[in-house]
């Protein structure tokens, strides 16, 4: 059971009640996009074994967006941060680097 | 005797085999869709200069940790294609491989506890009729008569009906990958375990070249990566991605007790899977993740779920031990139907995206991976199954179609 906590409302709680909104930080491709850009947009997931950035909903609180790095191997929650986020905020990204020396950057 | 010899000298073979440094063939991961790919090369194209690779043990993977529910009734055409051959194929595999695979056709029952469900099912009925496969729609007191211990009430989701299909059932997990990895053996392929791909790919102008590997640097001529849970994760290393969200989805079974239901029942709008093994366990299965999760351990809530869910139909099992949990990692694509497909670098095929309902497959998906890799093009089989099928808006909808992927 996750225990997440929410960066709009700031509550803590299990994620039963929020819902998973898949991988974060797409490039939205619409009309006159190529069919490549428009499948990548659409189906092509990095789907990674570590350091993944994902969007999330406080369905049954507050209902807000948010986006989260979490580790899909450890299950380690590495912070939660606003939805109008272009790309995950510096300080997140030094945290997951001291925790994971590894990690490649999250592009 | 001799039975037991040859099924010892097959084993010994296992794992002992020294890696040559060059193969025709690698297949990345030795569940069952691996090991049935590599053991139709040898039987339909003669290929033998194989390695199949494993991180692990053989079928530790998601063969091995299944609920082994085998049948055959999609909505889909595309999908009967497969799986009726699986299960015919399913049906003569013990006498094919020369070993016991215990698959057993009790019968599989899928309930219908919503309008929407009777609905779809009866729908389904009809389109297995065309298709050829022998499915009928049940009402509540034929599925009372099949499973005595049912509640048929409710009060939540009363039973409403069923979709039967006499002739599905369940086989053992193990049984079906330890026979192909003995046939893979006897045949002079090469089941390598503790084997990992770790550091990547290795490719020359565009075409794979070799594996790196925890046992060193494997060359091939052509790649077969087989892996489902980690197919994104292999797909990264050899340089494209893939329509697949990795999730866990979990199994339990209860302490054993007498015979006591002897069909197999899946109720799928309230999330519980139910058959008894031979040695009297309940095997239960349930819910996947709603999130990304490599962990194979899965989600507290979905036991809760399933576990309540299935004391409502099932109130004896109430009193019961559950004794084990397990996760495994299934590889979810958009349309919830499989890959077997070429890939953006060259000579590298993958089969993947079979999610939560790929063990029935596992004859019907070697024949058709194999042909693909041995001709370098899909046969008719794996020609719907491209991984470019999203690009082109070439879906197979089973999800829509079937309500659950199971
Ligand atoms: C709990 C549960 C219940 C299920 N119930 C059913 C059911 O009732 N009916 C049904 O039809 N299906 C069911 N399924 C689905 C079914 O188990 C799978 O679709 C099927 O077993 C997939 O087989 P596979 O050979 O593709 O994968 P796997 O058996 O997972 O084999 C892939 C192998 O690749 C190996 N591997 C991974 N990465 C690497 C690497 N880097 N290097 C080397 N090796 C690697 C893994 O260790 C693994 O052994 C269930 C799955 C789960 C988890
Ligand atoms: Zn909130």
């Amino acid at each position: 059971m996750l225990l997440l906590t929410c960066p709009c409302c700031g509550v803590t709680a299990e994620e039963t009640e929020f819902a998973n909104g898949g991988e974060a930080h797409l490039k939205r491709f619409g009309p006159g996009s190529t069919d490549a850009e428009y499948e990548a947009y659409m189906f092509a997931r990095k789907n990674p074994r570590g350091v993944h950035f994902e969007r999330w909903r406080h369905a049954f609180g507050c209902g807000k967006w948010f986006l989260m790095a979490r580790d899909t191997m450890t299950l380690e929650v590495y912070g939660a941060y606003p939805a109008q986020t272009i790309e995950p905020p510096a300080e997140i990204q030094a945290r997951i680097k001291s925790r994971r020396p590894e990690w490649e950057g999250y592009k | 005797m001799k039975r037991c010899a040859s099924i010892q000298a097959g084993s010994a073979f296992l794992g002992l085999a020294p890696t040559k440094p060059h193969y025709d063939v690698i297949i990345v991961g030795a569940g069952g869709h691996g090991l049935a790919t590599a053991y139709y090369w040898a039987k339909n194209f003669g290929i033998t200069n194989v390695a199949i690779i494993e991180k692990g043990w053989l079928g530790g993977g998601n063969t091995g940790r299944n609920t082994t529910i085998i049948r055959s009734n999609y909505l889909q055409d595309r999908r009967p294609r497969s799986m009726k051959g699986a299960l015919a194929l399913r049906e003569t595999l013990s006498r094919t491989l020369n070993y016991n695979v215990m698959f057993s056709p009790r019968g599989v029952m899928m309930l219908a506890q919503t309008e929407h469900e009777v609905r779809g099912y009866k729908r389904t009925a009809y389109a297995n009729a065309l298709q050829g496969v022998e499915t009928r729609w049940i009402g509540p007191a034929e599925v009372k008569r099949l499973v005595p211990i049912m509640n048929i009430e409710g009060p939540r989701y009363p039973v409403l009906g069923a979709l039967w299909q006499a002739r599905g059932g369940t086989a053992r997990h193990d049984a079906v990958v330890r026979g192909y990895a003995r046939a893979c053996s006897q045949m002079g392929m090469h089941v390598i375990q503790n084997c990992e791909v770790t550091a990547g790919v290795e490719s020359v102008g565009g075409v794979v070249s070799a594996v790196n590997t925890t046992k060193g640097t494997i060359g091939c001529g052509k790649l077969g990566i087989v892996v489902a849970g980690h197919s994104g994760h292999l797909a990264n290393m050899a340089g494209f991605r893939l329509p697949v969200r990795s999730v866990a989805l979990q199994a339990m079974v209860s302490e054993p007790i007498k015979p006591a239901i002897d069909c197999v029942v899946m109720a799928n709008t309230v999330h519980g899977y139910l058959s008894q093994s031979d040695k009297g366990e309940m095997v239960i299965g349930g819910g996947a993740d709603h999130f990304n999760n490599y962990t194979q351990r899965g989600s507290w809530m979905h036991i809760e779920e399933t576990v309540r869910a299935l004391v409502e139909t099932f109130p004896m099992l109430s009193r019961l031990k559950m004794l084990r949990q397990w996760g495994g990692i299934v590889d979810m694509t958009g349309d919830r139907s499989p890959i077997i497909s070429k890939t953006p670098l060259g000579n590298t095929f993958i089969n993947c995206g079979w999610g939560t309902g790929g063990f029935k497959s596992i004859p019907g998906s070697g024949w058709a991976m194999a042909e693909l890799v041995a001709k370098g093009e899909p046969g008719s089989l794996a020609r719907d199954f491209s991984m470019f099928r999203f690009r082109e808006g070439r879906f197979i909808d089973e999800s829509v179609a079937a309500g659950v992927a199971h």
